[in-house]
C-alpha cells in the first residue's frame, strides 16, 4: 500500500523517492524532457491544467524552489496561490489540520508543501480529500523529491545512463533531505555505485542501508567519480559540535580543482544550491566548465511541470477508468 | 459488610504457585479463605466464576492520570473506571501534573479525586524534585505522609548529579523508594525516535542506545555509593537490560520495569510516520525487543507497566515530531499480558506475576496476591473471550492506542476492590 500511488499505478501525490519504481521515476524524467521544449519556446506555456488551483503551502522559507514551482504551475496554465506561513505558532499541528480544512474548501486541486517537520507531506496527505494532490517540496530532513528528480534529470542529459555513472554526495548527509532522495532515486534508476563521503558526525546512523558506500577520505572516495552533488553545509552545523570550523571543513571536504583532478575527466559537479563558495565548493569549481548547477535550476522548472501534470492528469484517468 | 463466594473459578496467586479450581471467600473486603469456607461462613453474595481465571487485581507502577491540570486528556475519575475495566486495582500515579506533585496538597487532591471514585487504589508518586525541574529536592518525608509510595523523577531526568546524588541520600534517610528514567537528557532531548536505519530513512532525529545506558550508569554509580533503593522506569534496549540484571547480580538495590508496548512493537511501527507509536523511551530495534522479552525471566525485569499516557485526539493529530509522546494503556495491560502466554515466551502464572504481585513487591508491599487476609482486590477474566481494541470496546477517554484493532483472546468479565464489584462485564452481576 503505497500513499504516493494511485490504484492503477499512476502517481497521486509526490512525497519522497523512496518505494518508487524504476518505470515512474524514468516518467517523470521523459515528461519532464517533453516540457523542456515548451519552457525554451517564446511562448512558454501549455494548457494541461487551465482551470487548477495549486497551493504553495510554504512554512519556511524558499526563494528558489517556492518561485520554480510557482513558473511550472503557470507554464501548465493553472492558477497558483502562494502562502506563507511563518514558522511559529501555526505550525503548530491542529491550526495545520484546519488549515488544510479550510484550504481545501475552496476548491483546490493540489498542494505543494514544504514544512520544517520530517513527515509534515505524509501527514497532509493522509488528511486531504481523495481529489487533492500533495506535492513534497522538503519535509525536515526526510525528502526532497523534485530537487532530487531535477538532479537526476541533469544527471541524464550530460550523462545518459545511470548504470555506468559513479555518483559521490559530499557533505553534510544527516540534515539533508535532498541526499535522501537523490540516494533512493540514484538507486530506483539503477546508478552503477553511490557514495557518499562526510565526517561521521554528519552522516546518519546506518547510512549504508541506503545502498551508499561510506567514504571519510574525499580523496579516495572523489576516485573515478563521474558525477559530483555537493551538498550546502548550514552555518548552524558549526555549533553542537558537529564540526570544529568552517575552515577545518573546507579542507578536509571543500571541493576544489585540485579535488577534482581525481574524478573523471568528464565529471560534473552538481550543488543544489545555494552554495557557500569557500565552504563546501571553491568557486573555481562552482563557475567552472564542470558545474552545471544553473542547468539544475532550470531543469527544476520542467522536472516540477512533470510531477504537477502526471499528478493532477492522471487523476482524469484513474476518474476516467472508473467511470 | 458482605461476605461474597466466588464459586468454580481457576484461583492464580502468582505469589506463592497457587493454581487451583476453588472457591474464594470474601468476608469485611478481605480473602477469608480458599477451597473451605470459614466456620460459619453464609454468603450474601454468589459470584459464578466457572470457567474464569480468578487473579489478583492488577498493580501497574506507571499511569499518567493527567489530573490536576490536564483534565482535557483524561481526568482520575475517567481513567480508574478504563482501570477498572482493564482488572487494573492499583496504580502508581505519576507526579508530572500540573502543579507537579511537590506538595502534600496536591497529594492530598489527587488521593481525594480517588476515593470520591472509589474504583482503585491510586498510589502517588511524589516528585523527586520541587516541579521537577532538578534542582532542589522536595519534602520527601511529608509526601510519604501524605501517602506518595515513592518518590519520582517524573520522566525528567535530573540533569545536575550532585543534586541527584543528595536526592537520593535523602531518600535513603527517609527509606522512599526513588523511581528514575535512566535517560540522559543531553542525548535524548530534541530527539523523537530510536536512532537506527528508520529514522535515518525518515529523517528524523534520533535518541541513541546510549541515552539509556549512560542514564543508566551515571544511576546505578550513585545507587553504588548512597545504598539508595532506585526502581528504573521503562527500560527500551537490551543494553539497558543487562546493566541492571548485571547490577542486581552484583546486590544493588535496584529493580526495573518494562512498558508493554515496548515487548509488542519496534522502530519498524514508527515507520509511515506513525505518531501512535511516538513514545519515551522510543521503541527500539527488533533485537532490543526480544532482549527486553527474555529480560522478563532472566531477572533484568520485575515488572511490566502500562505506562498510560492518554491524550485528547489533537496531540497525536499533527506530524510525528510536534505529536506528545505516550500511549494510552490501561485497556491493553491484561489483553497483551496474556498474548504473551500464548505466543509461548511466559506461562499464565508468570505472566500474572508481572502485572500483580512482580510491581507490589517493586513497591515494597505484599499485595497483588492472593491469599488470607489480604484485601479482596480480585480480577475474574474469560481466558478464552475473543474480542477486539476499538472505539466501542475501548475505556480510558485517550483514544491513542496502536493496538487500535488488534484482535485479543481473554476478557476481563469482573473486577473487585476491597470486595466490593468495581466492574462488571456486560451480561454479569
Amino acid at each position: 500500500m503505497n500513499l504516493q500511488l494511485r490504484q492503477n499505478g499512476g502517481l497521486r501525490h509526490f512525497l519522497t523517492t523512496e518505494g518508487l519504481p524504476r518505470e515512474l521515476l524514468e516518467r517523470i524524467l521523459t515528461t519532464a524532457e517533453s516540457f523542456t521544449g515548451v519552457i525554451e519556446k517564446s511562448v512558454k506555456k501549455v494548457p494541461l491544467l487551465r482551470g487548477r488551483t495549486i497551493i504553495n503551502l510554504f512554512f519556511e522559507s524558499s526563494t528558489r524552489t517556492r518561485t520554480t514551482f510557482e513558473l511550472a504551475a503557470k507554464r501548465l496554465s493553472a492558477d497558483v496561490l502562494n502562502i506563507n506561513v511563518a514558522t511559529s505558532a501555526t505550525t503548530k499541528g491542529e491550526s495545520l489540520l484546519d488549515m488544510l480544512r479550510n484550504l481545501e474548501a475552496m476548491q483546490c486541486d493540489m498542494f505543494v508543501v514544504r514544512h520544517e517537520d520530517s513527515g509534515a507531506a505524509h501527514f497532509i496527505a493522509s488528511h486531504v480529500s481523495p481529489d487533492v494532490s500533495v506535492v513534497n517540496a522538503g519535509d525536515g530532513r526526510h525528502a526532497h523529491p523534485t530537487q532530487a528528480m531535477l538532479d537526476m534529470y541533469t544527471i541524464r542529459r550530460h550523462k545518459g545512463d545511470f548504470e555506468p555513472l559513479r555518483v559521490a554526495i559530499v557533505g553534510d548527509i544527516l540534515h539533508s533531505r535532498v541526499a535522501r532522495s537523490q540516494i533512493h532515486a540514484l538507486n530506483a534508476l539503477g546508478a552503477g555505485e553511490v557514495r557518499v563521503i562526510s565526517p561521521r558526525t554528519l552522516l546518519p546512523r546506518d547510512v549504508e542501508s541506503l545502498g551508499v558506500h561510506v567514504f571519510h577520505d574525499i580523496r579516495q572516495g572523489l576516485r573515478d567519480v563521474d558525477v559530483v552533488i555537493t551538498l550546502r553545509l548550514q552555518r548552524e552545523r558549526m555549533q553542537g559540535a558537529l564540526l570544529p570550523s568552517a575552515q577545518e571543513y573546507y579542507q578536509l571536504y571543500g571541493i576544489s580543482q585540485e579535488r577534482m583532478q581525481l574524478a573523471r575527466k568528464d565529471a560534473i559537479v552538481m550543488h543544489p544550491g545555494p552554495i557557500n563558495r569557500g565552504v563546501e565548493i571553491e568557486s573555481a569549481v562552482a563557475d567552472g566548465p564542470q558545474s552545471v548547477i544553473l542547468n539544475q535550476v532550470t531543469n527544476g522548472i520542467a522536472v516540477r511541470m512533470a510531477v504537477m501534470s502526471m499528478c493532477l492528469q492522471q487523476r482524469e484517468a484513474a476518474a476516467g477508468e472508473s467511470a | 459488610m458482605t461476605r461474597l463466594r466466588i464459586h468454580g473459578g481457576r484461583i492464580i496467586d502468582p505469589g506463592d504457585g497457587v493454581d487451583t479450581i476453588a472457591d474464594l471467600y470474601i468476608a469485611d473486603g478481605h480473602i477469608a479463605a480458599i477451597g473451605k469456607p470459614p466456620t460459619g461462613f453464609s454468603a450474601d453474595q454468589e459470584i459464578d466464576a466457572s470457567g474464569l481465571v480468578v487473579c489478583p487485581g492488577l498493580v501497574d507502577l506507571a499511569a499518567h492520570l493527567r489530573e490536576p491540570g490536564q483534565e482535557y486528556k483524561a481526568s482520575i475519575a475517567s481513567e480508574v473506571r478504563a482501570a477498572a475495566a482493564g482488572g487494573i486495582t492499583a496504580l502508581c500515579a505519576s507526579p508530572d501534573t500540573i502543579p507537579v506533585t511537590d506538595t502534600t496538597a496536591v497529594v492530598e487532591l489527587v488521593t481525594r479525586r480517588a476515593r470520591q471514585a472509589r474504583l482503585s487504589r491510586i498510589m502517588p508518586l511524589g516528585a523527586l524534585t520541587l516541579g521537577l525541574e532538578g534542582q532542589q529536592i522536595s519534602e520527601m518525608a511529608a509526601l510519604r505522609e501524605a501517602g506518595c509510595v515513592a518518590v519520582s523523577d517524573g520522566g525528567r531526568p535530573v540533569v545536575n548529579t550532585l543534586v541527584l546524588r543528595r536526592a537520593l541520600d535523602y531518600a535513603a534517610t527517609q527509606d522512599l523508594l526513588v523511581m528514575l528514567t535512566p535517560a540522559d537528557p543531553y542525548l535524548s532531548d530534541g530527539f523523537w525516535m530510536h536512532e537506527g536505519w528508520v529514522s535515518t530513512r525518515l529523517g528524523i532525529a534520533g535518541i541513541p542506545v546510549a541515552a539509556e545506558t549512560a542514564g543508566l550508569a551515571r544511576c546505578l554509580a550513585l545507587v553504588e555509593e548512597t545504598g539508595a533503593r532506585v526502581h528504573f522506569g521503562r527500560l527500551s534496549s537490551a543494553q539497558g537490560a543487562a546493566m541492571v540484571a548485571r547490577a542486581r547480580a552484583e546486590g544493588l538495590p535496584v529493580s526495573a520495569d518494562v512498558a508493554m508496548h515496548q515487548l509488542f512493537l519496534s522502530e519498524m511501527d514508527v515507520s509511515g510516520f506513525n505518531s501512535l507509536c511516538h513514545v519515551r523511551p522510543p521503541l527500539r530495534a527488533h533485537a532490543d525487543r526480544e532482549a527486553l522479552r527474555a529480560g522478563l525471566t532472566n531477572g533484568a525485569i520485575q515488572a511490566i507497566c502500562s505506562d498510560h499516557q492518554p491524550h485528547e485526539p489533537d496531540a497525536k493529530a499533527v506530524t510525528f515530531v510536534a505529536s506528545e509522546p505516550g500511549i494510552s494503556g490501561l485497556d491493553t495491560l491484561l489483553p497483551l499480558t496474556l498474548r504473551l502466554v500464548d505466543e509461548g515466551l511466559l506461562t499464565l502464572h508468570q505472566a500474572l506475576g508481572l502485572v500483580t504481585a512482580g510491581p507490589a513487591a517493586v513497591l515494597g508491599q505484599s499485595s497483588g496476591r492472593i491469599a488470607a487476609d489480604m484485601p479482596a482486590d480480585l480480577c475474574l477474566f474469560d481466558p478464552e473471550h475473543p474480542w477486539q481494541l476499538n472505539d466501542d470496546t475501548q475505556h480510558s477517554r485517550g483514544r491513542n492506542s496502536p493496538f487500535i484493532g488488534w484482535e485479543f483472546t481473554g476478557q476481563v468479565r469482573m473486577t473487585l476492590l476491597g470486595g466490593r464489584v468495581i466492574y462488571a462485564a456486560s451480561g454479569l452481576a
